[in-house]
């Protein structure tokens, strides 16, 4: 509470000084899953310029029609730029990643 | 079982690299569940990285508590969309336009003419401890983390609107800040209240939390305050204010944020249509914070609970506990009351068993709700609201 009388006493004052922040920059990719699983080049490709990729990495087990789902929405509401001939890749890969989370 | 670990490991680590090498168990059910600890974001220290970008950052239970107010440097991040880093305070602007007879650009100096208040209320996420919803739901899988309580300072959104002079017929009041979306075409992130509750003198434009200008991640220079209301509303590096004429049909306000119109805001699992409105008012909610659920505690013969609750749109008029899941309760003893929309303190004295317990908390608010029993569960994974269970084990 020690700013609450400066700020009331020289109120303009007390908003002068600009603030500039860095925010932390990796933003890391989507792994390989290993041999004979889906490739991660469609998933990052399309699905880090929005959002760092635990926006995927940490969601629970999704069907393959809820991940599907959300690529659809991320190209339809938010305007994605995806095409949508990647979307069977990226839903494979995510449903890869879906089904070795580990069992509850 | 160890490639697993290896590649959950690489995936959330890789964008944590600033963080203590510290990671957090949220026991979601299904999991994944790990998170990491990051002190790598601007005013924030230890807190759960959920998202690095926008940041998702969640409030680790500890910071609950150490008391009712959570410190502005441990108080939960949500953005939508990517947002300014450098702000200047001196040169920002609010621009009121829209149904108005005298469209306003205020700048902060002018704001802080105006008359200043403050107010102790909790800041919670809609989807606040989304991750633990069973059946679980897409979405950011956030614990129990996703709110804060502070003490803010500023201006009632009322003097704003009345030095620019609501027109008569105007519905709802629409609020922008500086976060755009990347994309065109994509909505930007838009709220609005009804036109009455936009001019009830509580609703306000803060400029100050817990005595300090806002964190730059919390919304400086200036976020709405909602007091009661979910944090869908606290517009944050808020610079637009439209009065609208008619209901807004924005998306975030006609498709996302929306509930099942229930008691509750709860249907059946699985459960897809039915009628909806607009997320709102938030619930009673208690949470022991003293220990975590799936505790592992050296037995000892008395052990006394504390925890935070909160009443929703109304005062905490009772915090009640179970020690047997959920049939027999007893009264928690409550702290002192610093306002109607804050977190209250409650502590309750338990005599362990040895082996398991699973300890209940329930709320009730000053309106006479009361915390359901039985899970909550909506599509969107919002409005959490049973009574918390905390099942600890005690050896």
């Amino acid at each position: 509470m020690r700013l609450f009388l400066p700020a009331l006493l020289f109120a303009g004052a007390a908003f002068a000084a600009p603030v500039s922040v860095t925010l932390p920059g990796d933003m890391g990719a989507y792994p390989e899953l290993g041999q004979g699983a889906p490739a991660a080049d469609a998933i990052n490709n399309n699905c880090l310029g929005c959002h760092s990729a635990e926006m995927v990495l940490t969601q629970p087990r999704l069907t393959p029609a809820e991940w599907q789902a959300e690529v659809a929405k991320m190209r339809n509401v938010f305007k994605a730029p995806v095409d949508p001939a990647d979307d069977a890749a990226i839903v494979a890969w995510a449903v890869e990643w879906s089904k070795r989370l580990p069992a509850e | 079982m160890i490639a697993r670990r290896h590649l959950l490991g690489l995936g959330l680590a890789a964008v944590a690299a600033s963080a203590r090498a510290q990671t957090v168990d949220l026991r979601l059910p299904g999991g994944p569940s790990q998170r990491p600890l990051s002190d790598g974001y601007p005013g924030k220290r230890g807190m759960i990285v959920q998202r690095t970008a926008p940041p998702l950052l969640e409030t680790p239970l500890g910071a609950f508590d150490t008391g009712v107010i959570t410190p502005n440097d441990r108080f939960f991040v949500r953005w939508h969309w990517p947002f300014p880093t450098e702000i200047d305070p001196a040169a920002w602007q609010l621009r009121v336009d829209g149904a108005v007879e005298r469209p306003q650009i205020f700048s902060l100096a002018a704001l802080a003419k105006l008359p200043q208040n403050e107010i102790v209320a909790v800041n919670q996420c809609a989807g606040n401890a989304r991750g633990l919803f069973e059946p679980r739901i897409a979405g950011a899988q956030w614990g129990q983390g996703a709110w804060g309580n502070a003490r803010w300072r500023g201006v009632a959104l009322r003097h704003v609107l009345d030095a620019a002079g609501v027109k008569a017929g105007a519905v709802a009041v629409r609020f922008g800040g500086a976060d755009l979306p990347p994309l065109e075409g994509a909505p930007a992130f838009l709220k609005s209240l009804g036109v009455d509750h936009a001019r009830d003198g509580e609703v306000m434009i803060a400029t100050h939390m817990n005595g300090e200008p806002l964190p730059l991640l919390n919304g400086l220079p200036l976020r709405l305050v909602v007091p009661g209301w979910y944090s869908t509303y606290w517009v944050k590096m808020l610079d637009r204010i439209e009065v609208l004429t008619a209901p807004d049909d924005n998306f975030w306000m006609a498709k996302a944020y929306l509930i099942p119109d229930t008691p509750g805001g709860s249907v059946a699992p699985g459960m897809a249509t039915f009628p909806k409105r607009p997320i709102g008012v938030m619930v009673p909610r208690a949470l022991i914070t003293s220990i975590a659920d799936g505790d592992r505690l050296p037995w000892r013969e008395r052990l006394t609970l504390r925890g935070i609750a909160m009443g929703g749109d109304a005062g905490v008029a009772r915090v009640e506990v179970s020690s047997d899941g959920g049939n027999v309760w007893r009264d928690a003893t409550l702290g002192v009351d610093i306002g109607r929309y804050s977190f209250r303190r409650f502590e309750a004295a338990l005599a362990p068993v040895r082996g398991s317990m699973v300890l209940r908390v329930r709320a009730t608010n000053a309106n006479g709700v009361v915390q359901p029993l039985a899970p909550i569960w909506n599509p969107s994974g919002y409005m959490r609201g049973e009574a918390e269970t905390c099942q600890v084990e005690f050896v």
